[in-house]
């Protein structure tokens, strides 16, 4: 991606902290850090994969995005005819416009379908909502829809458990594809997939983006999966981004230990590689209590003194490479030999 | 002969080009088609029926309850009596046997009756088959209004000249058979208002509770449990001591009804809070969500259907405790009064020990309301049991 083309979506300082309530009178004894000031943006056609360990927040970055939750702080700028707009001031009213342009796909294809509707009603939903079509150009538009991603438009009188998880995981794609959006926030699409079945939806998924021309966050919980789709990977760690770049910079050369060691994962044909494994020490903490200073450093073999005081500064070390620890100079990391 | 073979050879052949053609259109798939479209394509209703069908027992419920419903619906025209007969000569008369043979042939009568005073002066009522009075069907009798609103009087039978009483009279010579008729009328209609009472405010308020949450949520569980946490029974005698006795009976029957439901709504809105706050998040919900959907849209489209099954199976399991409580509360003296006639105001008249010693057949309401509340439960645990497709 050049970096001529536009910025679509920029998140700016986006923070997220969900109240913990105890007792009788539920009062708020503490807070889950989910987000805990992220950055990035997304520029127009591109895909930036947003990859961690369960629990770090890639969820909840997703959906303050959408604004399914009201985000603690932080700016969501989004493109609307060439300007930018924080769209976390906008009244619900003015966003409804702007909902036609940002979708969502589902991680569970089964929860993400009401298993009372029809296909038909699925997809035609959104039309429904912003009432773009109806009668026998709203059946039209569906079957155009099913057809885009692969399904049989015969097929849509029936009902969601007629149908593989694969097949849902489609139908859920469609139904965020009705309102031609500009950009999809793709929650680990391919998750609950069959091995064999995330294959097809990830290349579907790329075919679509070819067509209709999207802009994909792409969320996944391991760098395998986000590998071949993304232009650009962010890696979080516990509400925070710690690495974002180029995907071939960051699998090549990455420059933070978290990094490095969720590359050691990625299983390799090459067995040499299987014996490099990293496997990290403890548990991820949890983000209702996160380790002072830098949050990777008891699980970092590199730490030093000053990771456990200090916080690493969110810094553009490289051209379009950016990086939050305090070694990136001098540390050399181990990534990924393509041969 | 010739003939008809030639006929089915043509039909044959006819046949054979058809399903060539269809062959052509789309091989091999259609009749799969079809065959899977119907599997595919049932709602959630085609199957709960598919799998309530399968349990006889709640079906032999349902139909009890229906026919009791409809045995209400046509009081009037099923029972030979109004509420106002009396038959003085016929006090604490035993039930009669209908017998369905005269002389070998086929004549449905009852027997007529002798009455001997003992010497304690208790009635003796004896079959006299020297008398036999014949069954009349569709025949004229008192006049009543069908459904209330026809005036007629034509009712199922009658016996002209005698008296025909299958369930026995009462201690003014009243028909029970009757009068149980003329009591469902009241007491299957309280206990159907009272949860569809129930079901206005505890739908609604379950519903917004369940899904708007919050402080909402805390204030409208704490009226609940408030509601419940007063004893059910001294708080109906106090609401009931509240309903003024010169009132009309319409405006008592109504009353007593929303006595009823103001606590039976509690328990409703608790089930569908629990299950809308699962729903809530559900990803379907957010996906509406995020496409813009109006609360409404998400209430109305999404939860509401959801739960409906819900809701069918949590009324159906209160209606035995409503018509109860509604027996309960009148048997007290506390829920209607004559002249309203229900279950719970015929066991009222018959509060004392003589009666169940002496004339057992008065107490047949409460044998009606056994059988129904029986047949309610089977109904509701057969709905239950095929309500959520989806989550078994
Ligand atoms: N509604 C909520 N209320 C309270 N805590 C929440 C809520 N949603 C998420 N959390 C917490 O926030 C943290 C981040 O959750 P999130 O779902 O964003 O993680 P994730 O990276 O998407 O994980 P996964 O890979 O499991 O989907 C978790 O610790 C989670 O427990
Ligand atoms: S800042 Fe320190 S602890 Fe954190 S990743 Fe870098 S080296 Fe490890
Ligand atoms: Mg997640």
């Amino acid at each position: 991606m050049e970096s001529k083309t536009p910025i679509l979506l920029e998140v700016k300082n986006l923070k997220k902290y969900f109240p913990i309530r105890t007792g009788f009178f539920r009062r708020t004894t503490g807070q889950v850090s989910a987000v805990d000031g992220v950055s990035f943006f997304i520029r127009e056609g591109e895909t930036l994969g947003l990859v961690g360990e369960s629990g770090c927040g890639k969820t909840t970055t997703g959906r303050c995005i959408l604004r399914a939750h009201p985000p603690t702080a932080g700016e969501v700028w989004f493109r609307k005819d060439g300007e930018m707009v924080n769209i976390l001031e906008l009244s619900t009213k003015e966003m409804k416009p702007l909902r036609r342009e940002m979708q969502i796909i589902f991680q569970d294809p089964f929860s993400s379908l009401n298993p009372r509707m029809t296909v038909m009603d699925i997809v035609s939903e959104p039309l429904r909502i912003h009432g773009l079509a109806q009668g026998a150009e709203l059946k039209a538009q569906v079957r155009e829809l099913l057809e885009a991603v692969g399904l049989k438009a015969q097929h849509m009188n029936r009902y969601p458990y007629a149908f593989s998880g694969g097949q849902r995981q489609r139908i859920g794609i469609a139904r965020a594809l009705a309102l031609r959006p500009r950009l999809i926030i793709c929650d680990e699409p391919v998750s609950a997939l069959d091995v064999s079945v995330q294959a097809q939806t990830l290349n579907l998924l790329e075919d679509l983006q070819k067509e209709f021309g999207l802009t994909y966050l792409f969320i996944a919980h391991d760098l395998s999966v986000v590998e071949h789709i993304s232009d650009r990977v962010a890696v979080m760690y516990l509400g925070n981004i710690v690495e974002l770049a180029k995907a071939e910079e960051l699998y090549i050369n990455p420059l933070h230990p978290y990094s490095e060691a969720l590359l050691s994962a990625i299983p390799r044909t090459d067995p040499d590689h299987v014996s490099k494994r990293l496997v990290l020490p403890g548990d991820v903490p949890s983000p209702a209590n996160p380790p002072p200073g830098c949050k990777f450093h008891p699980r970092c073999r590199y730490a030093q003194p000053i990771c456990q005081t200090e916080k690493p500064e969110w810094r553009l070390l490289h051209d379009d490479h950016w990086v939050a620890c305090h070694r990136a100079e001098e540390l050399s990391l181990v990534g990924i030999d393509y041969d | 002969m010739s003939d008809t073979t030639s006929k089915s050879e043509e039909l044959f052949r006819l046949y054979e080009e058809l399903s060539d053609a269809s062959a052509d259109l789309e091989p091999e798939d259609l009749a799969e088609q079809k065959s899977l479209d119907a599997i595919f394509a049932a709602s959630q209703w085609q199957l709960m029926w598919r799998k309530f069908k399968r349990n006889k027992v709640a079906i032999a419920g349902g139909i009890v309850v229906l026919l009791f419903y409809l045995g209400a619906l046509l009081a009037g025209f099923i029972a030979p009596y109004t509420l106002e007969s009396r038959f003085v000569k016929y006090i604490h008369m035993p039930p009669q046997r209908v017998r369905f043979f005269n002389n070998g042939k086929l004549q449905p009568h009852v027997c007529g009756v002798d009455l001997t005073i003992d010497e304690n002066l208790r009635k003796h009522y004896t079959p006299d088959c020297t008398e036999r009075f014949p069954l009349q069907f569709f025949a004229h009798g008192e006049p009543y209004k069908l459904l209330g609103l026809i005036d007629t009087d034509v009712h199922l039978f009658q016996v002209p000249d005698g008296i025909v009483s299958l369930l026995g009279t009462d201690r003014q010579g009243r028909d029970m058979f009757s009068r149980i008729l003329y009591g469902s009328q009241i007491s299957l209609t309280i206990g159907l208002l009272g949860v569809l009472m129930s079901l206005l405010f505890g739908s609604v308020l379950g519903v917004i509770s369940g899904y708007y949450g919050g402080w909402i949520d805390d204030l409208m569980q704490r009226l609940i449990e408030l509601v419940r946490s007063f004893p059910a029974i001294p708080l109906w005698m106090a609401l009931s001591a509240a309903v003024p006795p010169h009132w009309p009976p319409l405006r008592t029957y109504f009353a007593v009804t929303l006595i009823l439901s103001l606590i039976g709504w509690t328990w409703l809105a608790r089930q569908l809070r629990g299950k809308v706050l699962s729903l809530r998040h559900e990803d379907f919900v957010l996906a509406a969500k995020m496409t813009g959907a109006t609360d409404a849209w998400i209430i109305f489209r999404h939860l509401i259907p959801a739960t409906f099954s819900h809701i069918i199976v949590v009324s159906t399991l209160a209606m035995p405790s409503m018509i109860l409580s509604e027996t309960a509360l009148s048997f007290l003296g506390l829920g209607l009064r004559p002249p309203i006639t229900s279950w719970g105001v015929l066991l009222k008249e018959v509060q004392n020990i003589q009666s169940i010693a002496l004339y057992p057949w008065v107490f047949t309401p409460a044998l009606a309301i056994a059988i129904l509340i029986l047949a309610f439960n089977f109904l509701g645990d057969g709905l239950r049991d095929a309500a959520d497709p989806y989550t078994v």
